[in-house]
């Protein structure tokens, strides 16, 4: 057991080192939420503000957030595809470690990179007056955990489907902005039709955004307005794909990687 | 000799292919023993090496390692093996100090430890003498990204050697090394056989590597078309060839042909491939003056093309 724990600690640090050498990636990684925050909610807010009576900016900002822990850290997992394509993957894979060592380390090392992401948009959230308390962060740090490790196993149902680091690059985007718009992360999705509605309960990503708005808007006049299920809800469904993804996620990928 | 490898008729298709990639090998290598699989590029080396290894699932078969089944037991069996792949697995993002400590942790050799500083002392001896071997010491904490080919290689083979496997697998280990670093590599395996019994499994395009193996496995189209010592494959196969030359050449035939020795004549010298042990009685029976007289024993080369060529010929490529 001692020795499992270490090997995902390793490969965790590995994902963790890669970032930090990677400067532009960092930059980069900043540059969309500081748009869709400043821009998308700054002009939301000043269209529609007063209308849906809540601050859009303040709705956007908990939306993105959650939004990118979820998708940095499922893109991060995706990358053990570009490890097989370097023939990097052989070196872990026929390490004597569990195959589920090998997918909650990579988990592990992604979400540490989502949470260096994470800490900078919250930071640009404090620069542009969103107001976060420190009672507040408390409660939102194991949201936002919570939603990288989602995400996290999210990535891993997707790479177990993925042939190429190239198909990889077709696909994510096609799963993953359909979900912007189906988990609400700039738009309310309180009043949808019923089509919709069935597509945004089926988008995992809408349970790590309502999460992180739950544990927010705790206790403001705003919660009903904003916040789609209650926390424990939303906590509940996000254990059960939680489970679901990594563990037929897992099977797949490791059953791929040897039935060539 | 104890077996530590058992394969017995080993079968692989891919999925996407009509012809087995591996179509039934059945062979053992015994603990200690220098093991050698040749063959031509697309012959099944790769396969049944990543086979052998676990990383690829087999069609069909049995493949015993250290008595473990390579099915049931692959966790335990992955514990004492080192590979070295044909294709580099380095991470380029990492320093080579990075890539063997990343190692060492999932082969559970020593505790994670996030910087080089914190690790044990007997780690950093160790990595440092194995660098110093292959002359990587002064790169050690440099980025892999700045490595040649070559010294990927070596790295790699550093990280193989850390946590003492029993089986070593080396899939065209040397190349890309240069002579140096390719003549301490084998010297250095040498060491660890003779201290430490370690079996040795390679697969290889260089024939004077293999020429030092115990045993040869040559297989072509996923089959094996040789198996036994290089002395025995070369003397199974192949004639010693012996060249004539003669001032008066007609006469040199004539009494070939009453011996009724076959022979070919090539720009004026006879050639003839009669059996190792009838060489000298042969040239002692001939009474036509000779100005030449070569005598050439088989390499593992000649054996090589002889087998892989008559190969190629019978299926009409």
């Amino acid at each position: 057991m001692t020795h499992e724990i270490n090997a995902i600690l390793a490969i965790a640090l590995r994902d963790f080192t890669k970032l930090l050498r990677d400067r532009p990636r960092l930059v980069i990684s900043f540059i969309f939420p500081i748009l869709f925050i400043g821009a998308l909610g700054g002009s939301l807010q000043a269209g529609f503000g007063e209308a849906v009576g809540y601050n859009m900016i303040t709705f956007i900002f908990t939306g993105v957030l959650a939004q990118n822990l979820f998708q940095s850290t499922a893109s991060g997992v995706i990358s053990l595809i570009e490890d097989r394509e370097n023939d990097f993957s052989q070196e872990i894979f026929v390490s004597p470690i569990s195959r589920y060592s090998i997918i909650f380390g990579k988990i592990l090392g992604e979400t540490l990179v989502s949470l260096v992401l994470g800490v900078g948009i919250i930071a640009f959230g404090f620069i542009i007056g969103i107001p976060i308390t420190a009672s507040l962060l408390i409660t939102m740090i194991p949201a936002g955990i919570i939603a990288c490790l989602f995400g996290g196993a999210f990535g891993v149902i997707v790479l177990a489907n993925l042939g190429s680091q190239r198909t990889a690059n077709q696909v994510f985007p096609l799963i993953m902005f359909p979900q912007f718009i189906l988990a609400g992360v700039f738009s309310p999705i309180k009043e949808l039709p019923m089509f919709l509605d069935v597509l945004s309960r089926i988008s995992p990503m809408r349970y790590a955004v309502d999460l992180m708005r739950g544990v927010y808007y705790a206790g403001a006049p705003e919660y009903d307005l904003v916040v789609l299920s209650p926390v424990l809800y939303n906590l509940a469904v996000i254990a059960v794909m939680f489970i679901v993804f990594l563990f037929i996620g897992t099977t797949i990928f490791v059953r791929n990687e040897r039935n060539r | 000799m104890v077996p530590i490898i058992e394969v017995k008729n080993l079968i692989k298709s891919y999925n996407k292919s009509q012809a087995n990639a591996v179509d039934g090998i059945s062979f053992t290598v015994g603990q200690g023993e220098f093991f050698a699989l040749l063959g031509p590029n697309g012959a099944g080396k790769t396969t049944a090496i990543s086979i052998l290894t676990t990383t690829l699932s087999k069609t069909s078969g049995e493949v015993l390692i250290s008595g473990l089944d390579l099915d049931r037991d692959a966790t335990k069996i992955r514990r004492n093996l080192g590979i070295i792949f044909q294709n580099p697995s380095v991470d380029d993002n990492l320093t080579a100090e990075e890539n063997v400590r990343f190692h060492a942790i999932l082969y559970g050799l020593y505790p994670f430890r996030p910087t080089y500083g914190l690790m044990p002392q007997e780690y950093k001896n160790k990595i440092h003498d194995l660098a110093q071997l292959l002359s990587i010491d002064k790169e050690l904490f440099n980025p892999i990204k700045s490595f040649s080919g070559g010294m990927k290689r070596k790295l790699e083979i550093i990280r193989s050697l850390m946590h003492d496997p029993t089986i070593i697998f080396l899939d065209e280990p040397t190349s890309g090394l240069d002579p140096i670093s390719r003549a301490n590599l084998w010297s250095y395996l040498r060491d660890v056989r003779e201290n430490q019994h370690t079996t040795v499994f390679l697969t290889t395009h260089y024939l004077e590597e293999a020429e030092e193996a115990d045993r040869l496995c040559i297989i072509n189209a996923g089959k094996i078309v040789a198996l036994g010592t290089p002395l025995e494959i070369k003397g199974k196969l192949l004639n010693t060839q012996v060249v004539l030359s003669s001032p008066n050449i007609s006469d040199l035939t004539h009494e070939l042909t009453q011996k009724k020795v076959e022979f070919t004549l090539e720009h004026d010298e006879v050639v003839l491939h009669p059996d190792k042990d009838n060489v000298a009685p042969l040239i002692q029976s001939l009474t036509t003056k000779l100005t030449k007289l070569d005598i050439h024993n088989p390499s593992l080369d000649d054996a090589y093309l002889q087998i892989i060529g008559s190969q190629v010929k019978n299926e009409g490529v």
